[in-house]
């Protein structure tokens, strides 16, 4: 188990004096997993809040070699990174006893979405790579768009409730699963409320050799419109709803990693945000229903993989 | 020793490949460059290269792998063309303006719609603007050589730029040739060892490559960008003259082809630059004094050189294997027209839109613009400043 008191002696590879909101789940989440490898390390970050909060010329709050190309392709940029180190190394450029490692970085827009594809590439490529989603539901750099990690019946700018709709109608897209598909070495899903597994879980990815991929939620207190003290208790109410379960997937093996003691209703989770406050007008109601019979369904279906 | 081989243009292409072993090559099929990329993954099965081979899930993620590897320090190429080329679109910009001396080969293909696989310039003239230097091949054996020089153009200290070298999409691409093919240690020489500037792999040195800049930092940096392609021009000299001393074969900005006494002249690039120069000695056993200037560097575009060529022509016809809705001419022309504009003394200048989606251009065709040229010089009229060869009206 990593000592809290050791990994705060680390350091920082994500400094402070960036321009992220108050109360951002982001560099909470960046600053565990920086810390889940001591080896060099190269990351390629998605056009993004991380990217541009971070990196406004001529200052950077990054204290590790780091590269920014587009919105899309965070993934297939740390491969071409990662395919020049194995041809260097090869030719003998890059001693043989040299470990860089490799992280691709993007939010559920450049993940989910825009950059699916190039994701999809570089891992079924197999690059030595890990990537890691932080989802905050929303393209929250171009202010709270919805996604397809954007959930059920949540207001977003492009998917907003009014009088004839009561906010995204869709089901989210279930990424974590997608790349499971892949038949890739590692994936999870963690939360930072969880700081012990998002750690264990960061360092597994950064070990094993081939891609990984590592999907965490991230609060986001100026979409979801909620007290920006108070993410981290938002957090913990979603593993506690089983909106958003913790979980791993190691050679095809799943393993729940919380199962709560007594599974909250959806409500809980819904109450404290102002991006489903419409739901708790009454001709929203069943859009309720539907979410807590969604939650309930992927969670019977997560406890079966589990039991495999 | 150098050897003659019969290659097509996409083995061209794929021999200099092998000859440079690119430290990195990323590249997804298209026709008409697919062999290029088979050719490679075949090499490398056959471990006749050492460079990592990556096969991308698109052309997008192909430009993107060469832009990650080559900001880690390392010699990269692809090879691409027409809606390949359109779905890089986004990361030439971004190539360019991280100084990254990619090298691509670009077979150059129409652009849909409507679909059609053959061979026009419309690909690589939409990315004029896109801040990578083009340089243009008549045939296979030009490919080759251009493709060569490329990486010592682009990969220059002083220049840092990504590089097009174009070849016509089937006309050269699937044409074979005999070509000269010169010695594995002499390219590999001639080539040189990669310079890596800044490179992400060098860890003792923490980097923040690509940050976002504002209003008060983005127009400096743009200027700073443009310097390695305006530097580009003696390095391009340079290169070519050497290449000259060591193979024999001798490369400028373009070629002029009897020229010497001509009052009337053609410009066209590329493929079409071989049957105008069929036509050109015809129609000077005819007693015609008129000549081909076959641009072979797009961009940077040499317009003192190429102004000074012309100014002295009567009328000159500028030929476009691409064309520019809207605007007035296409794009080689308005270059030209625009290179000739400071200049008291200056020809009659026509353009000519051709060979879009492949179609010919014969002897014919040529004969009919210096017939067209010849009115011109004579009546001092200018009919139509626009028009097209070779299409049904």
């Amino acid at each position: 188990m990593a000592k809290l008191k050791d990994l705060a002696a680390m350091e920082d590879r994500l400094v402070a004096g960036h321009g992220m909101c108050l109360g951002c789940g982001i560099p909470l989440i960046f600053k565990i997993i920086l810390r889940a490898t001591e080896d060099p390390l190269i990351i390629a970050n998605a056009t993004g809040c991380l990217e541009v909060c971070t990196t406004i010329f001529p200052r950077t709050s990054w204290n590790v070699t780091w590269i920014h190309s587009a919105f899309e392709n965070a993934a297939s940029t740390i491969a071409g990174v990662e395919s020049m180190y194995k041809a260097l190394k090869k030719k003998g450029r890059i001693p043989e006893d040299k470990k860089i490692k490799f992280l691709g970085v993007g939010g559920d827009g450049g993940t989910y979405d825009i950059g699916l594809q190039a994701l999809s590439g570089a891992v079924e490529r197999g690059h030595d790579i890990v990537y890691v989603c932080y989802d905050n539901n929303a393209y929250a750099n171009t202010g709270g768009q919805r996604s397809s990690a954007t959930p059920f019946g949540a207001s977003a700018t492009t998917s907003p409730e009014g009088a004839e709709s009561p906010g995204k109608l869709q089901r989210r897209k279930d990424l974590t699963k997608i790349l499971v598909a892949h038949n890739i070495p590692y994936v999870a899903q963690a939360s930072p409320n969880r700081w012990q597994d998002l750690y264990k879980k960061a360092q597994k990815a950064f070990e094993i050799e081939g891609p990984a991929f590592l999907n965490v939620l991230c609060f986001c207190p100026t979409e979801w419109k909620y007290d920006e003290s108070q993410g981290i208790r938002l957090a913990q109410t979603a593993i506690d709803t089983c909106v958003w379960p913790l979980y791993e997937v190691e050679n095809g093996k799943y393993k729940i990693n919380y199962i709560p003691k007594e599974k909250k209703p959806v409500l809980e989770w819904i109450k404290p945000q102002g991006r489903f406050r419409h739901l708790f007008k009454e001709e929203n109601a069943w859009v309720l229903e539907e979410y807590q019979k969604q939650v309930d369904e992927d969670w019977e279906e997560l406890n079966k993989l589990a039991k495999l | 020793m150098s050897t003659l081989k019969t290659l097509n243009g996409n083995q061209t292409i794929a021999e200099a490949v092998r000859q440079i072993d690119p430290d990195v090559l990323a590249a997804y099929p298209i026709t008409p460059s697919t062999a290029i990329v088979e050719t490679i993954a075949k090499f490398k099965a056959d471990g006749l290269i050492t460079g990592e081979f990556v096969c991308p899930e698109s052309e997008h993620s192909a430009m993107s792998v060469c832009i990650g590897a080559s900001s880690a320090g390392g010699r990269v190429m692809t090879a691409t063309a027409s809606q390949g080329l359109a779905l890089m679109w986004e990361m030439l910009y971004i190539a360019a303006g991280l100084r990254l001396p990619i090298v691509a080969a670009i077979v150059n293909r129409s652009l849909s719609a409507p679909i059609n696989i053959h061979g026009d310039h419309s690909d690589t003239m939409g990315a004029r603007d896109s801040g990578w230097i083009q340089i243009y091949s008549e045939n296979c054996q030009e490919a080759y050589d251009n493709f060569i020089q490329a990486f010592r153009i682009g990969e220059d200290l002083k220049v840092r730029t990504p590089v097009f070298v174009g070849l016509d999409g089937f006309i050269i691409s699937h044409s074979l040739e005999v070509i000269q093919v010169e010695d594995d240690d002499k390219i590999k020489k001639f080539v040189g060892e990669y310079k890596p500037v800044y490179p992400l792999l060098d860890i003792s040195r923490k980097m923040t490559v690509g940050p976002i800049d504002f209003t008060d930092y983005y127009f400096e940096h743009k200027r700073n960008q443009m310097e390695g392609i305006e530097n580009a021009p003696s390095v391009i000299e340079a290169v070519g003259k050497e290449f000259g001393q060591k193979f024999g074969r001798e490369y400028g900005f373009f070629e002029e082809y009897r020229m010497d006494d001509a009052e009337l002249c053609i410009v066209v690039m590329s493929s079409a630059a071989g049957t105008c120069k069929d036509a050109v000695d015809e129609l000077r056993s005819d007693g015609k004094r008129i000549g081909l200037l076959k641009p072979r560097i797009f961009r940077p575009f040499p317009y003192e050189k190429i102004a000074e060529t012309l100014k002295k022509m009567k009328a000159v016809a500028v030929l476009d294997r691409s064309s520019s809705p809207g605007a007035f001419g296409a794009p080689l022309f308005t270059e030209v027209r625009s290179a000739l504009y400071d200049y008291a003394e200056r020809p009659y200048i026509v353009n000519y839109v051709y060979g879009l989606g492949g179609r010919d251009i014969k002897v014919e065709h040529f004969k009919e613009v210096a017939l067209k040229l010849e009115k011109i010089a004579e009546t001092g009229k200018v009919e139509e400043t626009y028009g097209y060869i070779n299409l049904r009206e």
